[in-house]
């Protein structure tokens, strides 16, 4: 099987056939080897240093500019059936405290927040992922607060009983995730991109060439995913190029190279499918039921961007790990975030404030 | 020195050796399918190529913790050029953790010592010393502490032949070879106060 | 590490990391595998991929926990409650791998009448002198064993001795039962030591549920035995605390009873967290140890010959019968043609140790004024020490210091920078300690070689030259013994006969007169001194000083005139056995990758299944085969019996695969060795909130090393003052106390701020609020860092009381080399200097509280004076701190310590003076 047909190749070469990453959350330790790597062979300065609130140790936070890997951290609250037996044990015994009832899988999961405590895990928010069209908000959000308002009294945790909020509050998965470039087979910032510097290449990937790119902006709000981002120092937009000055010398991307448990995986597209087909299945039979690809193998016409050249293994829901349901074409997707971006970086286009940015020298690196 | 580290062995194991396949792909006569595309092909992405190909390698062992990952060390007359996994390790397979990955930053670090600093006793700041006059100083006073702390025999008249004079930490980040001089050239000279982080 | 070495005979990680992928159980426990290995752990995800269970036991919910299958948060500090309820369980259910057990432990050995266990002694062992909290061990051993001959010595830190168990010990004419019914029999003993190791009394010491017990025991059983096996890693988690050998113990008692050590998928691995971390043990940097072990000199009152050395360091049987051999060779090595019979090769002129020169009593040597100078090397004692307040304060009393690092530290610059200059305490004027930061040379910048985790020694080729004037050490050490020894070129003094007679003559190198390592290698490896060649293994050492040898163990890395460890074919990892790689680097002892590898056979010498098969008895080649070099004498048959009078390894049987004990068994009682007791037993940490529920009279270890001294003050024990329970942790993103990745922009912004893991309970009782300051505080002081608040962690239950945990990682200081850096509290300022009595190990399981908020003042300050207060040592006599039965916390102490006026009142447990009476004359009820 092939991807839908993507848009136009600016690159062609005898032989040359689609690349892409499969990236396995399921085998993902949370590491950020992907992303040291990709800062060390693309000389990417560091750009975080924040510390974040919630998001495990995620204090990268977002994509950026120059971070074109970034590790998620889903911390998912559940109480193992001992210890709601222990809970509810208590409550008949006379003991204080709350046994909320929590729906025992998928979506609607309380946060730490809900339970009481000033939260630990969670996604972040939109605020927190910074940056212009810095990500998707994730839509569960609202449901979980939904959720805390329909039961009406938000449990409270520890008040005269710990042994419930312990039961309540009973960490069931932390869950990890190297988020990229997806290399949409329908490139919203390749389409939007008026000066040619967004180009698919021979491997069909999307690569921003720096040397052409003038930092207008527009692929920013273009990208239902929020990858792209405008570097603070040049002003010229920047992300993951699969590593392509490595492919031209039959190197492994550096993320793949780095990674210990093989949970990054590239190779031809195809066969990556395949094999990621393959691991489904395989996980299915071992009773991870909630395994699936998000952005491969999907019929004609339900297929993100077209079919992402990197796609994924997930056993939660795409919002949980800042990823959109639905990404058919940007405008629809993007959500207000990326739309005001969008709507700032036009507005900027239209003042003619974009000129000689090219010629901007970036920080020095390293 | 070794050629091309990169282009030998693989991961093996289950891992699949897709990537083999791109390694076969035809590079010949790339440069004329160039430009087709509607897009602006720049000049910097058609030279494009990865830093690190041809260029001299040799083979390493991560500094950080101890499970021992091969490292790739590339370099460009003298220079630091990148260093990444070694493939053919059989501990680690190319892979390495973000502090093996970060490496290269450790002997490119922004505060890399270059040059002996000397703090005068009472000092207030640091200031720099010869390297072969900073050496002189330290025998001085190896032999002085030496001197002046010399047991022959301890408090209740066993004997000891030994100085608690100085004393020396370190070690478990250093070579074999390393510790074995420091374990031999100290206790030569009396000391019993060696110490290293492997105290478990 | 002397938990195994008392176990197995050797103190090194059993198996390697890529042998994870042959487990079918990977248990972890005391290591967050995942966290601190991630590329260690790549082997671990292939055997879950393969369908192996992850277990993961640990007060940290860790990247480590999230990939197990099951996850079990217990207290800190209570482990080896958890390890005696999986031993009760394996025991109760009869789950055991009995041929194993019956066969090559000491399970059936049966121990003399005088011995008495906890059970009997409400905690303590027979032999227990309260004075000097140390043990007679004498009354430990075997039914008709002699006494071995060095044992008895009121000492701590013997880890030369450990690693020697049973030397000295005669072992012929000792009783067995293999029926393992005789009620005094090690099995029965162990059995009855462990009996009120029950489910529900594990889940009241340690927090949690008996089913997570169960689960844990059931999953190892259904993972051991003849067809699968179960791997154990364990780290620091273990290791430091106050009974951190007897932890690793109960581990090793564990992996026995499943009879999984010695066998592919099986055995324990130690996960060690430096590069060369066991090579610096093997070629010590140690003050108790000489290369490969050998122990160091002891004075004592008569003239210490190397007879006298020899004799109490070997072993009539087992390997240790060759300790003569390794001895002489060593001192052919370091002083040549000077060494010769009729000087005992220069022994006499060794120094003695008479104490505990270890780390921690050297630097309160240091802080009382004793020390005069210091060499550090890559290490960083002012943050990554525990108590590095006092670390701190001992650096500012030293005359000089020496320290090489990459780049500037904080033990370079705690005279311009640290919290007690910060706080006014120390100003720079006023210290006298001349300094110098010298530049060292990176990895890249100089040839050598690392011994990993798993034993593996890998050559590293040299990339570049290091620059300016950085330099290796191999360098600095060279050139600084050459210009000592030429200023005692011609001194005939006694004292300068070791100095003088140094072989220290290697041909230089380069611009910079480098020394080769290679060189260096060749002689750690030895020579045949007649003909000048290579040896190629230990086996042709000799003890008639006609070879050399820097150390024994590494004997066989320069086989063939071939550097060994530089070698780097991974052969085929897809073949049969090819995951053992044996033609990469190069592996201590004799290159073999599973140590005890006999243990994979039956006693007869077949596979103990075809699955699990690695080594095996060749009948018709009359020699053990397979995929690893054999960890037993080649041509030894399996029926092979000894005759009475066999010695040395002539004296181990065919079926004795633990061949570097007298017996060639496993330990499962340890009647020499650890000096704390022969069976694990449970101890709560100095510092903790509760009672030991199974030995309330005792509390803490009775042996466990405690500075008693103003400026090391301990959290008062039970005390709601402090009621907090804390440990710490490593984060992938930063390496150890933080110079090597601190500094470096692409990890520091990964890991940019110091933060205490804490429960949402705990948090919001006290206000604290996620990513806001919160302070930790002791009586050693308080630091401050960004709350992290998750429900990663729980309150635990413990009976009728709650305990809430703090985790805190350990990599941040308040220094940094440059803008691109990032700083932080260290977790060490409130960490008291107490440990292992073992091993002096450091022990970092303690108590605090916490509350929202920055710190008041310097972390420190609340120490600024103490240390006036302690009185000061005569120079050039021993420092009390050396003399561990003045400074050790003894039972007698454990509950006299000072309540200081406005806090809670705490009364002796129940039942103290009795214990009290009981310890000071344990032979009364006895």
């Amino acid at each position: 099987m092939t991807s839908a047909a993507p848009t136009e190749i600016a690159v062609r070469r005898d032989g040359a056939v689609r690349m892409g990453f499969f990236t396995d959350t399921t085998v993902c330790i949370g590491c950020k080897s992907c992303e040291v790597a990709c800062k060390q062979w693309n000389d990417l300065p560091a750009d975080g240093y924040q510390f974040r609130k919630g998001g495990s140790y995620d204090h990268t936070g977002a994509l950026g500019a120059s971070t074109w890997r970034h590790v998620r951290f889903v911390e998912r609250l559940e109480p193992s059936p001992a210890a709601r037996a222990d809970a509810e044990a208590a409550l008949a015994a006379g003991g204080g405290g709350h046994v909320p009832n929590i729906p025992a899988t998928g979506g609607g999961l309380p946060r730490p927040e809900e339970l009481g405590g000033a939260g630990g895990g969670g996604l972040p928010t939109p605020e927190e992922l910074g940056g212009a069209g810095g990500g998707a908000r994730p839509e569960e959000v609202p449901d979980l607060v939904q959720w805390a308002e329909q039961n009406g009294d938000t449990p409270v945790v520890g008040e005269g009983d710990v042994d419930v909020g312990a039961a309540v509050a009973a960490m069931d998965r932390w869950l990890f995730m190297s988020d990229v470039c997806k290399h949409c087979t329908n490139a919203g910032c390749l389409d939007a991109c008026p000066t040619g510097a967004i180009i698919r290449t021979e491997f069909q990937t999307v690569v921003i060439q720096p040397d052409v790119c003038n930092g207008c902006g527009y692929c920013i709000p273009s990208c239902p995913f929020g990858v792209p981002n405008r570097d603070p120092y040049d002003g010229r937009a920047a992300k993951c190029t699969l590593c392509y000055d490595r492919l031209q010398d039959g190197l492994e991307p550096a993320c793949a190279k780095a990674c210990p448990t093989d949970s990054i995986q590239f190779g031809p597209y195809d066969e990556l499918v395949e094999t990621a087909k393959g691991r489904v299945v395989a996980l299915h039979e071992r009773g991870v039921e909630s395994a699936y690809l998000y952005g491969a193998g999907d019929e004609p016409g339900e297929q993100l961007a077209g079919g992402l050249g990197a796609f994924f293994l997930l056993t939660e829901a795409p919002e949980r790990f800042g990823l959109p349901a639905r990404a058919d074409s940007p405008a629809q997707e993007n959500g207000p975030y990326a739309t005001a971006a969008g709507l700032a970086a036009a507005a900027l286009a239209a003042l003619g404030t974009i000129a000689s940015f090219a010629v901007a020298r970036r920080r020095g690196r390293g | 020195m070794e050629s091309d580290g990169e282009q030998r062995g693989d991961r093996g194991g289950d891992r699949p050796r897709l990537f083999q396949r791109l390694r076969e792909l035809p590079v010949v006569g790339r440069a004329a399918d160039w430009g087709l595309g509607p897009a602006a092909v720049s000049k910097n992405t058609k030279r494009a190529g990865a830093r690190i190909a041809g260029l001299e390698v040799t083979e390493s062992v991560c500094p950080y913790c101890a499970v021992g990952c091969g490292q790739l060390v590339y370099t460009r007359d003298g220079e630091l050029v990148d260093i990444e996994g070694n493939p053919r390790s059989p501990i680690n397979q190319g892979t390495l953790c973000p502090k093996g990955q970060a490496s290269r930053q450790l002997i490119q670090q922004p505060g890399r010592l270059t040059k002996v600093l000397y703090r005068r006793p009472h000092g207030t700041e640091w200031e720099e010393l010869d390297l072969e006059r900073a050496m002189d100083m330290i025998a001085e006073r190896v032999i002085a502490a030496r001197e002046n702390h010399w047991q022959e025999t301890h408090e209740n008249g066993w004997r000891v032949d030994r100085t608690l004079g100085f004393a020396h930490l370190g070690g478990a980040t250093l070579d074999n070879e390393e510790n074995y001089f420091i374990k031999k050239l100290f206790t030569a000279l009396g000391a019993v106060q060696i110490e290293n982080q492997a105290r478990i | 590490m002397p938990g195994l070495g008392t176990s197995f005979g050797r103190g090194g990680a059993t198996n390697f990391q890529q042998d994870f992928q042959q487990s079918d159980c990977v248990w972890i426990q005391g290591s967050s595998l995942v966290e601190a290995h991630p590329v260690g752990s790549r082997w671990m995800m292939k055997a879950r991929e393969r369908g192996a269970k992850i277990i993961h036991v640990d007060p940290h919910y860790s990247r480590t926990s999230a990939v197990a299958d099951v996850y079990v948060q217990i207290r800190a500090g209570s482990d080896i409650a958890f390890l005696g309820g999986l031993i009760r369980h394996i025991i109760e259910t009869e789950s055991y791998f009995k041929d194993y057990v019956v066969n090559y432990t000491n399970a059936p050995v049966i121990i003399n009448e005088r011995y008495q266990g906890p059970e009997e002694l409400d905690g303590l062992f027979s032999g227990f002198d309260p004075g000097s909290g140390t043990y007679d061990t004498t009354t430990w051993l075997p039914e008709n064993a002699e006494a071995p001959s060095a044992s008895g010595q009121p000492e701590h830190a013997t880890q030369a001795f450990d690693e020697k168990t049973g030397a000295g010990m005669g072992v012929s004419e000792v009783p067995e039962d293999p029926t393992l019914q005789h009620p005094r029999c090690v099995f029965q003993i162990l059995k009855r030591h462990y009996a009120r190791y029950t489910p529900e009394m594990v889940e009241r010491i340690c927090g949690c549920s008996k089913e997570d017990l169960l689960h844990v025991a059931e999953t190892l059983i259904e993972n051991s035995g003849r067809e699968r096996t179960s791997m154990l890693a364990y780290a620091v988690g273990w290791t430091q605390h106050s009974t951190g050998v007897q932890t690793i113990r109960a581990g090793a008692i564990i992996q026995l009873l499943l009879g999984n050590v010695g066998r592919p998928g099986g055995g324990i691995m130690a996960m060690r967290g430096h590069a060369s971390i066991q090579g610096s043990s093997d070629i010590p940097t140690l003050y108790d140890i000489l290369p490969g072990y050998l122990r160091m000199p002891r004075a004592r009152e008569q003239h210490l010959t190397l007879a006298d050395y020899i004799e109490a360091g070997s072993t009539k049987r087992g390997w240790w019968a060759n300790f003569d051999k390794y001895i002489v060779s060593l001192l052919k090595a370091w002083f040549g043609d000077a060494a010769t019979a009729e000087n005992d090769y220069g022994f006499p002129y060794l120094p003695k140790i008479s104490g505990n020169h270890s780390h921690f009593p050297t630097m309160l040597r240091a802080v009382d004024g004793g020390l005069d100078g210091l060499f550090v090397m890559g290490q960083n004692p002012a943050v990554g020490s525990q108590h590095s307040g006092l670390q701190r304060r001992a650096l500012a009393q030293l005359k000089w210091l020496v320290v090489r690092d990459l780049a500037d530290l904080e033990t370079a610059s705690f005279w311009r920078e640290s919290p007690e200059v910060r706080s006014g305490e120390l100003r720079p004027e006023d210290i006298g300690t001349e300094v110098f930061l010298m530049p060292a040379a990176t990895h890249v910048e100089k040839a050598g070689h690392f011994t990993n985790t798993q034993r593996l020694l890998q050559w590293r080729d040299k990339a570049l030259e290091p620059p300016g004037d950085a330099r290796s050490e191999l360098h600095f050490t060279y050139h600084l013994g050459k210009r000592i020894k030429a200023h005692y070129a011609n001194s005939d003094r006694e004292r300068d006969w070791p100095i003088r007679n140094l072989t220290w003559d290697y041909p230089e190198h380069g611009p910079h007169a480098e020394p080769s390592a290679e060189d260096v290698l060749r002689e750690i490896n030895g020579y045949e001194l007649t003909t000048g060649k290579l040896v190629n293994s230990f086996t042709e050492l000799r003890n008639d000083g006609t070879t050399s040898c820097g150390c024994w163990i590494y004997s066989g890395c320069f086989a063939d005139n071939v550097n060994q460890t530089r070698r780097r074919n991974p052969g085929d990892i897809d073949s049969p056995g090819g995951w053992v790689s044996p033609e990469w680097g190069w592996a201590w002892p004799a290159n073999r990758r599973i140590f005890y590898n006999r243990a994979s056979a039956d006693p007869e010498g077949r596979p103990w299944s075809e699955r699990k098969k690695y080594i095996w008895w060749d009948e018709e080649q009359a020699r053990w085969t397979g995929y690893d070099v054999p960890d037993f004498p080649p041509n030894k048959r399996p029926d092979y019996r000894p005759t009475d009078d066999a010695a040395g390894v002539e004296g181990i049987g065919g079926d004795d695969p633990f061949i570097m004990m007298p017996d060639g068994r496993a330990q499962l009682f340890a009647p020499t060795g650890p000096l704390d007791g022969p069976l694990p037993t449970y101890y709560e940490p100095f510092e903790s909130p509760f009672t030991n529920a199974l030995y309330p009279k005792i509390g803490g270890n009775p042996c466990g090393v405690y500075w008693s001294r103003p400026d090391n003050p301990l959290n008062v024990s039970r005390s709601r003052e402090y009621p907090v329970v804390a440990s710490t942790f490593r984060l992938t993103e930063q390496h150890t106390a933080g110079a090597m990745s601190r500094n470096l922009p692409w990890l520091a912004e990964l890991q940019p701020e110091m933060f205490v893991e804490i429960n949402p309970q705990l948090a919001r009782e006290r206000g604290i609020e996620d990513g806001g300051w919160m302070t930790v505080m002791t009586e050693r002081g308080e630091i401050e860092a960004r709350a992290k608040v998750t429900s990663r962690l729980q309150p635990l239950r413990m009976g009728d009381e709650v305990v809430h945990q703090i985790s805190m990682p350990w990599h941040w200081g308040t220094y940094r080399s440059s803008e691109q850096g990032v700083t932080g509290d260290s977790v060490n300022d409130i960490i008291p200097l107490s440990g292992d009595p073992n091993t002096t190990i450091e022990d970092k399981t303690f108590s605090c509280d916490v509350r929202a908020g920055r710190r008041r003042g310097e972390s420190t300050c609340r120490l600024a004076h103490e240390h006036e207060h302690v009185d000061q040592m005569t120079r050039e006599g021993d420092h009390e701190a050396e003399l561990p039965h003045k400074a050790v916390h003894t039972l007698s102490s454990l509950y006299e310590l000072p309540v200081p006026g406005d806090r809670e009142a705490r009364e002796p447990p129940e039942g103290w003076e009795a214990a009290r009476e009981l310890a000071r004359d344990p032979g009364r009820t006895g």
